[in-house]
């Protein structure tokens, strides 16, 4: 189910906010608006964590991980580290990288099964995520641009990746990734997907500057439309409808 | 397989497609994502681009103002006036590039000019956006200075030249008319009238009458001085408007005058005859000795250095009829004529079979003369010499002459016609004998431009289209052993063809361009 909302004015979610199968980190802002779709959401299923990272709150675009790990950048402070290990749960294994290009999240764009990276990244790097995601990784370009993990946004079921991706290309990645792509936009014509949504397996968060073709783009290539919380079996969706904020 | 420039692999990319964020139409991906309709009809890039101007257009000269003071001349939907409409539209070029501009038609005594644009411009994200833009201007109409000056006083003059020559004929004044409209040089001119013993030129600055004065010395020897009389005089941005005239005096001596020429004269030139005879005049005098050959030139300052008149001039020529010749020299080429000296046995046509009157002449037209031709010359055989201590001859031939062979066509028309100045001639002060006058001087001077090829040279003759050659003419013409010299038709200009009020512009004469 695809939801719109909006942080602090700001239709780039994807931006304050990191969401995998296993847990969710959503940025702190003034009102509680944001932390509160989130919660209405997912609060039953995965734990949904406040955080900082480095003081900062563009801290969708600063971490990567899934199910298995999170990767954080040398310039987030200890508290929060620790404060992030408290509140995931104990298989996350939560891990502070050195590497020159802090903004992980930019860099590395990855699902439960493969991670497409940066070209710049270092190896040790490129082994970390390995490890610690548990992950296949694979050095790519999207269109032409080498931050991967802002312009493409994929769950195992589906990616949206830049408008201007040729058709090769999209074969390519998708034989990559294993998952059917589709080249598409968010928040009205925003070509950084990335930071325009955030998605796992069964739910997406979009900006709501997000036109319904948009939308319906987005549920029917990450197939969210018969998704079903994994964990749970007997729930019932309550409604169809698009909630928003 | 496709070599890129360096010569590498480049793989083929194609363009997949994208939904439109906003209609969901499938379209290739461009900067804003949108279809192109979407983006049309969410963004308007001639927003704020002008859609109506006002232009000023004077009806007279069918010129548009450019403020603050210039008039540029334009017809509609031309393509001056289409830069001049998008220069008046400066603000336009600002934000958006201009790709195409064109006139839509509208009705001239609309009032209204409409300019249809093609426009590009930057929306949003990037993508550039073309559209077409209607621009209407309201023409006002306003006479510009120019006009409004020539209209209130249409006759308004501010340099004139007035072209003198103090003689009692007007062959110079013909010859000249038919060269100002051959070159022109008096297009400029605002109005011509005829006075006594000369022409008046009207113009409309100072400039034109200067390059006409120029003009007219070049082609005779001439004096001129220089007025101005203060019209009006604006203290505060000391301009100061003048009527400027000009006296030009033409040297009052023609071709074929016999001169005496004054001792100093006639000792500055080597002592040349005091007797001579002006063969040519063009910026400067052709003397020729006609007993002698020897000739010299007088330029215009040399002359009015120290001017002289003529002894007798064309209008006393008297006929001779040419009873022997006794060629002395050969043939001799001065100044680009071929003279031969001679003795001739001369009778005067009214003393012919009356009495035994014969005079025997020395004349430099050997080559030319047989017995039994006439020629016509000064009589000088009853003159007093008075104040001038030389020996008079009885009689200097001038030309042959061609009396005879003309009255077997007299009254028939000339194969070609000249062309005439738009003159406002004074007529009341005129009797009939001076028409009479005028028109024989006329017919002299025609006859003067058959016989001389040299004079024809910078005129221009046009075909007539009313001559028709008659057969009696033509056997006159060869019944006579000697040829009536007559024009080439080589020379005659075909003359143009054109409608009627066309014609009536052609001459040199009233308006300005």
């Amino acid at each position: 189910m695809a939801t719109r909302l909006q942080f602090e004015n700001s239709c780039e979610v994807g931006v304050f906010s990191k969401l995998t199968n296993a847990y969710c980190l959503v940025a702190i802002g003034g009102s509680e608006n944001f932390y509160s779709a989130y919660e209405a959401e997912l609060a039953d299923v995965i734990p949904v964590v406040k955080t900082s990272i480095g003081g900062t709150r563009i801290i969708g675009r600063l971490c990567a991980g899934n199910k298995n790990g999170l990767l954080l950048p040398h310039t987030t402070t200890d508290q929060e580290l620790q404060h992030l290990r408290n509140s995931l749960p104990d298989r996350v294994v939560v891990q502070r990288i050195e590497e020159k290009l802090s903004a992980l999240g930019n860099c590395i764009a990855c699902n439960d099964h493969v991670a497409l990276t940066h070209p710049d990244l270092d190896r040790e790097t490129e082994q970390l995520i390995a490890d610690v995601l548990g992950v296949e990784v694979f050095r790519q370009t999207i269109a032409g641009n080498i931050l991967v993990g802002s312009y493409c946004a994929f769950s195992n079921r589906g990616g949206l990746v830049h408008p201007h991706t040729s058709i090769e290309d999209q074969d390519e990645l998708s034989t990559l990734l294993q998952v059917p792509l589709v080249a598409g936009t968010v928040n009205r014509g925003s070509e950084v997907i990335a930071a325009g949504m955030t998605v796992n397996d069964w739910t997406a968060f979009c900006g709501s500057d997000t036109t319904a073709t948009e939308l319906s783009v987005v549920e029917s290539v990450f197939k969210l439309r018969e998704a079903q919380p994994s964990t749970i079996v007997d729930e019932m969706r309550k409604s169809l409808i698009d909630s928003y904020v | 397989m496709e070599l890129g420039a360096s010569g590498m692999f480049v793989p083929v990319q194609t363009v997949g497609t994208v939904l439109c964020c906003i209609c969901g139409v499938a379209m290739a991906p461009n900067p804003a994502n949108m279809c192109v309709r979407c983006l049309r009809s969410r963004v308007d890039i001639t927003e704020g681009l002008p859609r109506h101007g006002a232009v000023v257009h004077c009806p007279e000269c069918r010129s548009y103002l450019h403020p603050p003071r210039t008039w540029i001349r334009a017809d509609l939907e031309s393509k001056e006036l289409l830069a001049f409409c998008l220069r008046r539209l400066k603000p336009l070029t600002r934000h958006v590039r201009l790709v195409h501009a064109e006139f839509v038609w509208t009705e001239p005594h609309s009032k209204r000019l409409r300019l249809k644009l093609r426009v590009q411009r930057e929306a949003l994200h990037g993508a550039i956006l073309e559209q077409s833009h209607l621009v209407e201007l309201t023409v006002h109409d306003q006479l510009c200075p120019a006009c409004s000056r020539a209209q209130a006083n249409p006759d308004q003059w501010s340099a004139a030249v007035q072209l003198r020559q103090h003689v009692s004929h007007r062959r110079t004044f013909f010859f000249l008319e038919q060269l100002i409209l051959r070159h022109g040089a008096a297009a400029r001119a605002l109005r011509i009238s005829e006075a006594d013993r000369g022409l008046d030129f009207f113009f409309g600055s100072r400039s034109h009458a200067v390059k006409f004065v120029e003009f007219i010395s070049g082609v005779v020897p001439v004096r001129s001085r220089s007025d101005k009389q203060l019209v009006s005089h604006d203290p505060k941005s000391n301009i100061y408007n003048y009527k400027h005239t000009f006296s030009v005096e033409i040297c009052p001596i023609c071709r074929e005058d016999l001169i005496c020429l004054p001792p100093k004269v006639a000792q500055a030139l080597g002592n040349l005859g005091p007797l001579v005879i002006c063969t040519k005049i063009s910026n400067s005098v052709a003397l020729l000795d006609p007993f002698t050959l020897r000739s010299a030139f007088l330029d215009a300052s040399q002359y009015w250095r120290a001017p002289f008149k003529a002894l007798l001039s064309s209008r006393q020529l008297v006929e001779y009829i040419v009873l022997d010749i006794e060629v002395e020299s050969s043939e001799v080429t001065v100044g680009g004529s071929r003279y031969s000296l001679a003795y001739a046995q001369v009778a005067r046509l009214s003393d012919f079979g009356k009495n035994d009157n014969i005079f025997t002449v020395r004349t430099h037209l050997g080559h030319l003369l047989n017995p039994g031709d006439y020629a016509l010359g000064y009589d000088l055989y009853g003159a007093n010499s008075g104040d001038l201590e030389i020996d008079l001859p009885d009689a200097v031939l001038i030309k042959k002459s061609y009396e005879e062979k003309r009255r077997n066509r007299s009254g028939k028309a000339r194969p070609w016609k000249l062309k005439s100045l738009n003159m406002d001639v004074d007529n009341t002060s005129k009797g009939r004998a001076d028409e009479e006058k005028r028109n024989t001087e006329y017919e002299e001077f025609l006859r003067d431009l058959e016989e001389n090829p040299e004079l024809r040279f910078n005129i221009s003759l046009y075909r007539n289209k009313d001559y028709q050659p008659s057969e009696t003419s033509e056997m006159a013409s060869t019944a006579g052993g000697d040829d009536v010299p007559s024009v080439p038709l080589d020379e005659l200009l075909a003359d143009l063809e054109l409608s009627d009020g066309e014609e009536e512009n052609d001459d040199a004469g009233s308006m300005m361009e």
